[in-house]
């Protein structure tokens, strides 16, 4: 019978059927971080288990860090004991931890692929909800609660229900200045915030058969921004040719045999969906939420809705978006005035998003008053483009050139807006308070948007410039 | 491991009206700079229920009239966006032991489950219904039937979905599965083992 990845990657994983109907799911690669797995381990130690796999489990930090000092103990105390005992929980279990010492720490969902880590058909869990970004790879990744850490700690297993399964076509070829960033947030806004609940997003068509591996896991990131626990692209010789000469990646004959299996997994062309949709490429504008969820997005020509413009059960939404971001309906999203840029996150701070923000601010500055931070999202992201001198471009123009981590994205580390800041940033949530404020305001968009909004101190249309 | 048989849970009720409620409205993320979760009750919803000054909002939470309220009450996709079993923690230990609301977010539904707290989706309308009830008068008695699939509040009684797996993982005191995880450990490495990328190195 014909399958989708999803379900063959989830046959077979599969150990058992549950007393409660749920399947107890082998879970291949277990990735950990300082957030969400210390209380995992404490539970681990009052029962008095070990880790089922430690082979299988690999940790850095990334949420709590620093960007702009390196130096033990930080300055605050909260990250240095969790930092701290991250480590202890890795030495006493014997997990690999990729810590800042290492030159491969990182952005939980970056440090996997650049490692090698991911690969196609596997199961992949990581306490964080944007462990979907694995997908991209072909692999059904999925972010669980520390409860499940603890489970798969113990066992390497979980207990899930099986999803349903959508079929996201993409048709024809993204536009200049048109990003996977752009993609993602447009799906978004036409299927809804919740639109996925229950579902895997199978993303396909042109678009993602052209779509770099960065770019896809750009958009496979976002699939929970959707409501989808999980999003996939079948893997292809794209994927393969990321993967050939990673660390963790098979060698020799293993690599031929591997790249066999993994072409087996890709869903068979007469798999049935429980759902299907279509995009077209040229309805796709860069794209800028001016809401409090991913969903209230709007193209860079576009206005801010009024109430009004949206179905009966969205109005109150809008309204709240409204009076939270200050904003009056029927303004041009374009010309909004910003306070601060962030370009990084496990959405879009890989190599690629920082080369093309830096070829745009090349020769530009950030305007008066506006703080620009690029935040690389590894070390050897980092690494890889101080050599290639975008760190450079970037502090020539105004930026300032942080170390690796989430930073912004959730600001956990020092890195927050004050007040009610309007951020133009490259990450994935605008939720109220998300970038660590209470009353600040997040515009999401591509790095590139993201660049063109710090140049000119206002939302602008970076095709234009 | 002996768990609790979660077959009705009985309270008084708060709305914390509002759709897409996401879990860094329930536990923003500066307070997850902790390693155990004890103490993150009372941040519970904290930059909705204080300004900026430190000040009280007109936050439900912060209503007297809602003191003692055992049961949350709110609208479309509760529970959204980061997977930090933080919220669910965070909404156990300030006294909260189940929710209505109209649906939830995946991650948050399955990590509320595993802690014994029944979320219950009505429609949107028994929704409303369920918060005017209560913001009439905040005493009555709200009262959720696992076994029978209902709500009861006042004189009414509506009708809720739940997830099968989850109505019967509370019910059968199966929430927490680790002790059926555990159980079938030969089971685990026989599947592992055909798998080439995790056999041992």
């Amino acid at each position: 019978m014909a399958k989708t990845l999803y379900e063959k990657v989830w046959d077979a994983h599969a150990v058992a059927t549950l007393p409660n109907g749920q399947t107890q799911l082998l879970i291949g690669t277990h990735l950990i971080h300082e957030v969400t797995s210390p209380q995992a381990f404490g539970m681990l130690r009052q029962l008095g288990l070990k880790v089922h796999r430690p082979d299988r489990t690999f940790a850095t930090v990334d949420h709590i860090v620093p960007t702009n000092e390196t130096k033990e103990p930080y300055s605050d105390p909260l990250a240095q004991e969790m930092i701290e005992a991250l480590r202890k929980n890795c030495k006493d279990f014997g997990i690999t931890f990729f810590d800042t010492f290492t030159g491969k720490q990182g952005v939980v969902h970056i440090v996997g692929p650049e490692q090698g880590i991911t690969q196609p058909g596997m199961t992949i869990a990581c306490g964080d909800s944007h462990t979907a970004t694995h997908g991209a790879f072909g692999a059904i990744a999925f972010g669980i609660g520390t409860s499940q850490v603890r489970d798969i700690l113990a066992t390497q297993t979980m207990a899930m229900g099986k999803l349903k399964i959508r079929r996201i076509v993409v048709n024809g070829t993204l536009g200049k200045g048109v990003y996977p960033k752009d993609v993602i947030l447009h799906i978004i806004r036409k299927l809804g915030v919740n639109g996925g609940t229950g579902y895997v997003y199978e993303y396909a068509g042109k678009v993602f058969d052209d779509m770099s591996m960065e770019g896809r896991m750009t958009v496979c990131n976002m699939s929970i921004e959707g409501g989808a626990r999980c999003g996939y692209v079948n893997p292809d010789e794209t994927t393969f040719a990321y993967l050939k000469g990673r660390p963790y990646s098979p060698k020799g004959a293993e690599w031929d045999k591997a790249v066999t299996r993994w072409k087996s997994f890709a869903s068979d062309a007469d798999a049935k969906y429980d759902d299907v949709v279509e995009f077209d490429a040229a309805d796709i504008a860069p794209t800028v939420t001016w809401g409090i969820n991913p969903g209230q997005g709007v193209s860079i020509d576009e206005k801010i809705p009024s109430p009004s413009d949206v179905p009966e059960d969205q109005r109150a939404g809008v309204v709240e978006a409204l009076e939270f971001m200050k904003f009056k309906a029927g303004t041009p999203v374009k010309g909004i005035p910003i306070n601060v840029a962030f370009i990084g996150s496990c959405t879009n701070g890989r190599l690629g998003d920082l080369r093309e923000a830096a070829k745009f601010v090349k020769g530009r500055h950030v305007a008066p008053k506006v703080r620009a931070i690029v935040v690389p999202g590894s070390q050897i992201v980092a690494l890889q483009a101080m050599k290639e001198g975008l760190d450079k471009i970037f502090t020539e123009a105004g930026f300032e050139w942080r170390g690796a981590g989430c930073s912004m994205c959730l600001a956990m580390n020092p890195d927050k807006l004050v007040g009610d800041e309007i951020c133009a940033s490259s990450s994935n949530r605008n939720f109220k308070g998300r970038q660590g404020s209470p009353t600040g305001r997040t515009l999401l968009m591509s790095p590139v948007m993201v660049a063109a909004a710090a140049v000119e101190g206002r939302v602008t249309d970076s095709r234009a410039m | 491991m002996s768990l609790a048989k979660i077959t009705s849970y009985r309270g008084r009720a708060v709305p914390v009206s509002g759709d897409d409620i996401d879990t860094d409205r329930i536990i923003p993320a500066r307070f997850m700079k902790c390693v155990t979760f004890d103490g993150l009750g009372k941040y519970l919803f904290n930059d909705v229920r204080f300004d900026a000054k430190g000040a009280k909002t007109a936050h439900p939470l912060n209503d007297p009239r809602y003191a003692g309220a055992t049961i949350l009450v709110s609208g479309r996709n509760f529970g959204c966006g980061s997977s930090r079993e933080h919220a669910p923690q965070a909404i156990w230990h300030a006294g909260f032991r189940a929710v209505i609301a109209e649906g939830y977010a995946e991650i948050f539904f399955g990590n509320s489950t595993q802690l014994g707290i029944p979320c219950v989706s009505v429609s949107r309308e028994d929704r409303k219904a369920i918060e005017a009830a209560i913001q009439d008068d905040p005493t009555i008695e709200v009262a959720i039937d696992l076994a029978a699939k209902t709500v009861r509040f006042g004189s009414r009684t509506v009708p809720f979905e739940m997830r099968e797996s989850a109505r019967s993982a509370l019910m059968s005191g199966r929430w927490d599965p680790l002790a059926d995880l555990m159980a079938g450990q030969a089971q685990v490495d026989a599947v592992a083992s055909a798998l080439p990328y995790m056999v041992a190195r």
